[in-house]
């Protein structure tokens, strides 16, 4: 467990109304700059449990600390990239990126010296004056990412971002997502169903497991940065994807 | 032959063929005694020119009613619509009525409002908001709370305010609902001011407009003139479509796949 956690855990359960248990006393911590993955079956609890994190949706029993606040005090702090690009279709890629901070009051020349910053790292700057419906999915998605990075947030939640992207595209963002977390060291939390995607952009991979969803299985990733696509190739790497596979199937018989 | 050249051929020669048709119904499928009652195009052009001034005037009369009327229900109806967006309870309240409004034929209210606010401009504007009312506050309520959920969710994430998650999403989000309201209206609001006009219009002072003109044309038996008032009611009719087509596009065109291209 992390020395100085910045997100913590403790026996969070979450129930919807009257419905089954979604999340039953799930406990754990984060330290600042963590990239922290959740994999498991559908309905496990992955996106409910990011969610609660950017406090969309109120605990049943248990807490959650967030630096040493409540994260409805730290709503400034994270930024949350959606399963879809949720793009405002009618804004071009510009003043997408703008509208988070716009909603928070900051001035114009301030947004706009936030834009550029990060329309460079998403290397999306000749796209600036389109619209969504121009872009690919991939740019889409970095659109996406660099809207979340304008806020220059101390917490990414990242609930399966490249999962409907083709798998060329989504190692490539992978790639370009790290470079950012290695730049920037947000803590993040990604949600996603492949586990190679989990292996390669992990600190440690929670495998939750599904009714109740909770945590049941926990694993580090030792691999050394900056990791590129030659880690894919690294025997270490695929060792940890065989594990982490072993793993996910003994809570997931469906699973690859 | 390019795409754009066949969109100006084709429409011009179905119209070359129809008034082929026409004139070949005048002359060869009516007995010569009935033919008056389908002038030629000839005919109609004629009585057009001859009353030219009087149809012009009547003209611009029923567009300013329809005009007016649909004015008011643009402005009325959004401000009616966000407050039923605010609530679904807010929404069982005030639909049935709403939707009585517009089952009531125009030709009923025609007489109701003539007696509240008298024959004339008035009343052709305040009977063309009737018609064109529903169609718009029916579709810019389901744009405005038909919003993609993830941006609803996402506008919350960032502590959006009531009023920035109102003019900075539900009104865009809304817009191509609008639109569409928009578009049946225009093509309500003239048919909608000429029936009311036919109703309550008013020769006095300006002369009436479209629909008081075909009425006095009807008693009249002039049957060339009542096809000419077809003929510039239905063109009335183009030009508010247009207007609002070329007004949809502009606003949509940009981000908005159903206006992605000009054919509309």
């Amino acid at each position: 467990m992390p020395a100085s956690p910045y997100i913590e855990f403790r026996d969070v359960t979450k129930r919807f109304g009257d419905g089954p248990l979604v999340l039953d006393r799930v406990s754990f911590s984060a330290a600042p700059g963590e990239f922290i993955t959740l994999i498991g079956p559908s309905g496990c609890g992955k996106s409910t449990l990011l969610r609660l994190l950017a406090g969309l949706s109120p605990v049943t029993s248990g807490t959650i600390a967030a630096g040493g606040r409540d994260p409805a005090a730290v709503a400034t702090d994270l930024a949350f990239v959606f399963q879809e690009p949720t793009l405002l279709p009618w804004l071009s890629v510009a003043h997408n990126i703008e509208v988070p901070l716009q909603l928070r009051g900051v001035d114009a020349a301030t947004r706009a010296a936030s834009r550029q910053r990060v329309l460079e790292l998403v290397r999306l700057q000749e796209k600036a004056g389109a619209f969504p419906r121009q872009l690919s999915g991939g740019q889409k998605m970095r659109v996406s990412i660099a809207r979340a990075l304008a806020l220059a947030p101390r917490m990414m939640l990242l609930d399966e971002p490249f999962g409907a992207l083709d798998e060329m595209t989504r190692e490539h963002l992978n790639e370009e997502l790290l470079a950012i977390h290695a730049q920037q060291q947000w803590t993040a939390f990604f949600v996603t169903h492949s586990v190679a995607e989990a292996v390669f952009l992990s600190n440690r991979i929670f495998i939750l497991a599904a009714n109740p969803g909770r945590i049941h299985a926990e694993v580090t990733v030792p691999l050394p940065g900056p990791r590129t696509a030659d880690t894919r190739l690294a025997r270490d790497y695929h060792e940890l994807v065989a594990h982490v596979s072993r793993l996910l199937r003994s809570v997931d018989p469906e699973a690859a | 032959m390019s795409s754009k050249a066949l969109k100006v051929l084709l429409p011009a020669l179905t119209g070359a063929l129809l008034l082929a048709l026409w004139y070949a119904a005048h002359f060869f499928l009516i007995s010569e005694e009935r033919r008056f009652l389908l002038p030629p195009p000839g005919a109609v052009w004629h009585a057009f020119i001859k009353d030219a001034p009087l149809l012009l005037h009547a003209a611009w009369n029923t567009a300013q009613g329809a005009l007016l009327g649909f004015g008011l229900a643009v402005v009325i109806s959004f401000g009616f619509a966000l407050l039923l967006s605010l609530s679904p309870l807010v929404r069982v309240s005030l639909y049935p009525f709403l939707t009585a409004v517009q089952l009531t034929p125009l030709p009923i209210l025609a007489p109701i409002c003539v007696i509240w606010v008298g024959a004339g401009l008035a009343s052709v504007a305040v009977l063309t908001f009737a018609i064109a009312f529903f169609p718009l506050v029916v579709n810019t309520t389901q744009g405005l709370i038909s919003v993609d959920r993830n941006l609803l969710e996402l506008f919350q994430l960032y502590r959006a305010s009531r009023w920035q998650q109102l003019f900075l999403l539900r009104v865009p989000a809304a817009l191509p609902y609008f639109f569409t309201g928009l578009r049946i209206a225009a093509t309500l609001a003239p048919i909608g001011a000429v029936v009311a006009d036919m109703n309550a219009g008013s020769s006095a002072g300006d002369g009436g407009g479209l629909g008081f003109q075909a009425v006095i044309y009807s008693s009249q038996l002039k049957i060339p003139a009542l096809f000419a008032t077809a003929a510039l009611t239905c063109l009335l009719g183009f030009i508010f479509n247009a207007a609002i087509l070329t007004l949809a596009w502009l606003a949509l065109h940009h981000w908005h796949d159903s206006y992605e291209r000009t054919d509309h």
